[in-house]
């Protein structure tokens, strides 16, 4: 009997998410409400079932979510009977720190890098789950499965661990912490097979529908509450769009498509000719943006 | 190719159905910088539709501006995100990469062929079923292809595809082909490689890789696609091995249920199949095999499940579970093959960690027999590893574990060595087989014992371990409390340089390892004077922390009393009793303390002596009163 690629993919990221358990004092699983979290939190139902993943899930919050998503949130949570916390930078909320006003890349170091640090330092994580993929761009296919922090939170490069067999190294000192990437061998493809397989219930804004969408810098950014303003000329009209990632509404492009089933949209992903993160604005941001949010804190 | 298959289009239910059914294979790509690795990768990667049109753009504007091949796609380009890397100074280990066909998907670990490469090559290819050794045809069989075949033969990689590419640049010449082939044969024999495959190709041009080419029609074989997608994957091949699972995680949702939750390492299990736990050695039988969404009827090797059983019975984490029929084999000392992977050299008799399986025990390098040397294969004497240094070395741990050797199973035969102090992975291993005398020896019970030699003489045995730098008053103060202890009817031993050094260490020098070594014995002779109900004292400058921490853990809670004699180097210096410093200043005495060699202070000393403040006398005094403190001297 030959494992499937699918299986053998699950078994890791079940013997993973098994070791930092056994290892780590005060783990969490950050949950970010999208696919990959999806598959992830599917994957610690299974690792520890009978037993409720013994870990609380992480939102860390930007209040710039899509309204679908929060409710998607709360639902799961409750269904599956995990404590849910959601941390949203108080400096943030004061300054009224907002993606328009600030660009994305201040509205994403203070809300997310710096929001993610405090909710760790609150409640004392010493590992947290990330559902990053090594296939999301180059500087990520380096990345160890176990990746070290100092106190201060800080990736240091030259100062990772090598990672052999199924080993992986837990240990750290008081203070630091470790963040751990279960996913880091599925693939784009991988994900969307595997949530078809096994019917995990998805956020619906990944299925194509009527919503409303204005145009900017090349991009669908859907009008998604009334604190998006408007700018001269722009009127929101109604297009039938998905969204192939998600994240804070004003600075993720949709797609216009069709597909309103799981299959279609894999199908649709299969046929396309641009890759995932080209939806993501924080990615134009600077060319080696990813490598220098990392060593600064950002997952 | 993969994602043009027409079913996409057509009938994406039955595409899907058909992708889920894939099997996996992860493979290593092995060899130097200009042997077309990259051009490989970036063509497999092309070939199989895993690049998006966006990607494809920047690459071939890129290829434009920095390619080398004229005004074809450079598909180096595409994997070399790694030279930009190292000028920003991150470390490169490997990098992963993954593309998927009709049949498989691959994961392909891709290593940099040149620095670190031992380090590297070792952790790509520690997960890796398959490997391909790049070779160019213009060149044939380098010093590095030996390396490369030697530690992919050392991690047990059971399929190894020779590539000889770039045959277009040597007008796909059989006898070119073949003159390498026999080359090489020759050199696996040697090494103990059998299955090898060869396959002329250019990965440049697209030879050989996905459809066989009409340049060689004297080449019969597989394409190297057609080899990646039939080779067999070594889950596939491990669960035809007797079943182990290490426990991983012991599940207790309630108290209904008692779960043992782990990866399969080898076999294959079903409820009902007796089993033993190791290496506690209790027996029972499968009860259930249970997973999310419905017990299974059977289990195999690479499966991550929970096993209960039907009789109540001990386990923890770190507990192997096996097969009654062929069980793992037990022991705490074995003779291992390391590779050294850190800055900081491995030194024999300092005490690391070992974690194995699911099980983290304390090991010493005991005996270094042999180094290898990875481009010759020569054996040579070392009395340490640095970085990217293999050797082949005996190791003991404080406890017996279950494993197998690494040659019949990975899982429970492969290990990392980690730095107590620093955390750090820093070696990793290979177990190969019990030593004899592990199997043998066997404490022996005896009546007599610690406590009851102890009370007899009205005190607590312990050791006062005195540490400090040359010239700080170590043998001054530690001599002055024996005497005083003695004066009190005590019954008391004071180990220093004089009567170790001249004797039971006469062997060894003043190198880090020697003096790992000499820490070691002391400490060891130190625990036998404890065992005997001695109050003992130890003046050595006993520079490691690692070390003092060794010999701490070798006593029980509260028997070892660390005596930090804390003299800043500039009043030691200035004492100079024996006139060393002045030595080792003039260049004379190598590896002195202080000087060219690290002394790391205590972080919590029992007792702390701050002599640049205390008279030698009161330093002593301070000592009895923490001895009366700690209740080591009973009736006083």
């Amino acid at each position: 009997m030959t494992l499937t690629h699918l299986q053998r993919l699950e078994a890791e990221s079940i013997h993973i998410m098994r070791e930092v358990v056994a290892e780590a004092d005060n783990p969490v699983m950050l949950y970010s409400v999208g696919k990959d979290s999806a598959v992830m939190l599917h994957l610690a139902m299974k690792a520890f079932y009978p037993s409720v993943p013994p870990f609380p899930l992480l939102h860390v919050d930007t209040r710039w979510k899509f309204r679908e998503m929060y409710s998607f949130r709360d639902q799961m949570a409750e269904k599956l009977g995990m404590d849910l916390l959601v941390h949203v930078n108080p400096e943030g909320i004061e300054k009224n720190i907002n993606p328009f006003t600030h660009g994305s890349a201040i509205h994403t170091d203070v809300m997310k890098t710096e929001g993610l640090k405090q909710a760790l330092d609150k409640y004392g994580f010493d590992a947290a789950f990330g559902g990053a993929r090594r296939d999301e761009e180059k500087s990520r296919a380096k990345e160890r499965i176990f990746s070290f922090r100092t106190a201060q939170h800080r990736w240091d490069p030259k100062n990772q661990r090598p990672e052999l067999w199924k080993l992986y190294n837990a240990r750290k000192h008081k203070g630091e912490s470790i963040r751990v990437f279960p996913l880091s061998n599925w693939t784009e493809l991988d994900i969307w097979q595997y949530i078809h397989l096994e019917n995990i219930p998805i956020v619906p804004l990944y299925y194509a529908a009527e919503r409303p969408v204005v145009e900017r810098d090349g991009a669908l950014i859907m009008v998604d509450d009334e604190r998006m303003p408007l700018k001269e000329g722009e009127v929101p009209t109604m297009k039938k769009v998905r969204f192939r990632t998600l994240g804070c509404y004003p600075l993720t492009g949709a797609v216009e498509s069709d597909a309103d089933t799981l299959p279609a949209i894999i199908q649709e992903m299969l046929l396309t000719k641009t890759s995932e993160r080209q939806g993501r604005v924080i990615d134009h941001d600077s060319a080696a943006s990813m490598e220098k949010k990392k060593q600064e804190g950002y997952f | 190719m993969a994602h043009v298959s027409d079913l996409i289009a057509t009938d994406i239910e039955q595409y899907l159905k058909a992708h889920e059914q894939k099997s996996l294979l992860r493979f290593i790509t092995c060899g130097s910088v200009d042997d077309g690795k990259s051009t490989l990768i970036g063509r497999l990667l092309y070939e199989s539709k895993m690049l998006f049109e966006d990607q494809l753009t920047a690459i071939e504007a890129d290829s434009k501006k920095w390619g080398t091949q004229g005004d074809e796609i450079d598909f180096a380009l595409l994997v070399d995100g790694l030279a930009a890397e190292r000028e920003q100074g991150i470390t490169i280990d490997v990098a992963y990469r993954f593309f998927s066909t009709d049949r498989r998907k691959f994961i392909v670990a891709d290593t940099p062929g040149h620095e670190q490469y031992t380090r590297n090559m070792v952790t790509g290819a520690s997960t890796a079923d398959a490997a391909i050794l790049m070779v160019d045809a213009r060149k044939g069989i380098l010093t590095q292809t030996r390396r490369h075949s030697y530690l992919m033969s050392l991690l047990g990689i059971r399929h190894i595809v020779v590539a000889i590419n770039k045959m277009d640049l040597v007008g796909y010449s059989e006898k070119t082909f073949r003159t390498i082939v026999e080359e090489y044969s020759e050199f696996a024999n040697q090494i103990g490689l059998t299955k090898v495959t060869f396959i002329p190709m250019s990965a440049f041009k697209g030879d050989n890789i996905i459809t066989l080419s009409d340049k060689m029609p004297w080449y019969h074989g597989t394409t190297l696609m057609g080899y990646l997608e039939t080779v067999e994957v070594d889950d596939t091949r491990l669960q035809r091995n007797p079943f182990r699972m290490p426990v991983q995680w012991v599940n207790r949702p309630n108290l209904d249920f008692r779960g043992f939750s782990g990866a399969i390492a080898s076999g294959v299990i079903k409820p009902g199949d007796r089993i033993r736990v190791q290496p506690s050695g209790k027996e029972s039988h499968v009860d259930r095999i249970v997973v999310h969404g419905g017990d299974l009827p059977q289990a195999v090797a690479g499966q991550s499940v929970t096993l209960t059983l039907t009789d109540e019975i001990d386990i923890s984490r770190g507990d192997v579970i096996s097969t009654v029929e062929a069980p793992a084999e037990i022991a705490d000392q074995f003779e291992t093959t390391l590779v050294w992977m850190h800055d900081e050299p491995l030194l024999p008799g300092r005490s690391y960690l070992l974690k194995v399986g699911t099980k983290t025990v304390t090991a010493t390098i005991t005996d270094i027999k042999y180094q290898v040397n990875v481009n010759t294969l020569e054996h040579t004497a070392a009395k340490k590893l640095e970085l990217n240094a293999i050797g082949v070395c005996n190791i003991s741990l404080d406890r017996a574990i279950a494993f197998d050797a690494y040659q019949h199973n990975k899982d429970t035969g492969g290990f990392i060595i980690i730095d107590r102090m620093s955390n750090n992975t820093v070696g990793a291993g290979l177990l190969h087989f019990a030593l004899r005398r592990s199997q043998n020896i066997h404490m022996q019970h005896v009546d007599v014992d610690k406590s009851a030699r102890a009370v007899t003489k009205g005190q607590k045995p312990c050791v006062l371990w005195f540490t400090g730098l040359s010239g700080a008053g170590k043998s001054t103060i530690a001599n002055l409390v024996e005497k005083k202890l003695h004066a009190q009817g005590r019954h008391t031993y004071l180990l220093d340089g004089d009567n170790v050094r001249h004797g039971l260490n006469k062997d060894l020098g003043f190198t880090d390892t020697d003096r790992v070594e000499n820490i070691r014995r002391i400490a060891e002779v130190s625990k036998l004077m404890v065992d005997a109900g001695l109050i003992v004292l130890t003046a050595f400058i006993s520079p490691f922390r690692s070390e003092r921490r060794m010999a701490r853990e070798l006593m029980e809670d509260g028997e070892f009393i660390e005596v930090f004699v804390d003299t800043p180097l500039s009043v030691a210096e200035e004492r100079d009793p024996k006139g060393l410093y002045k030595k080792a200043r003039r260049g004379e005495l190598k590896n002195f303390t202080g000087i060219d060699s690290a002394y790391e202070q205590p972080e919590n000393p029992e007792i702390r002596l701050d002599t640049t403040g205390l008279s030698i006398e009161a330093a002593a005094d301070e000592v009895i009163e923490a001895l009366k403190r700690q209740g080591i001297l009973l009736a006083d």
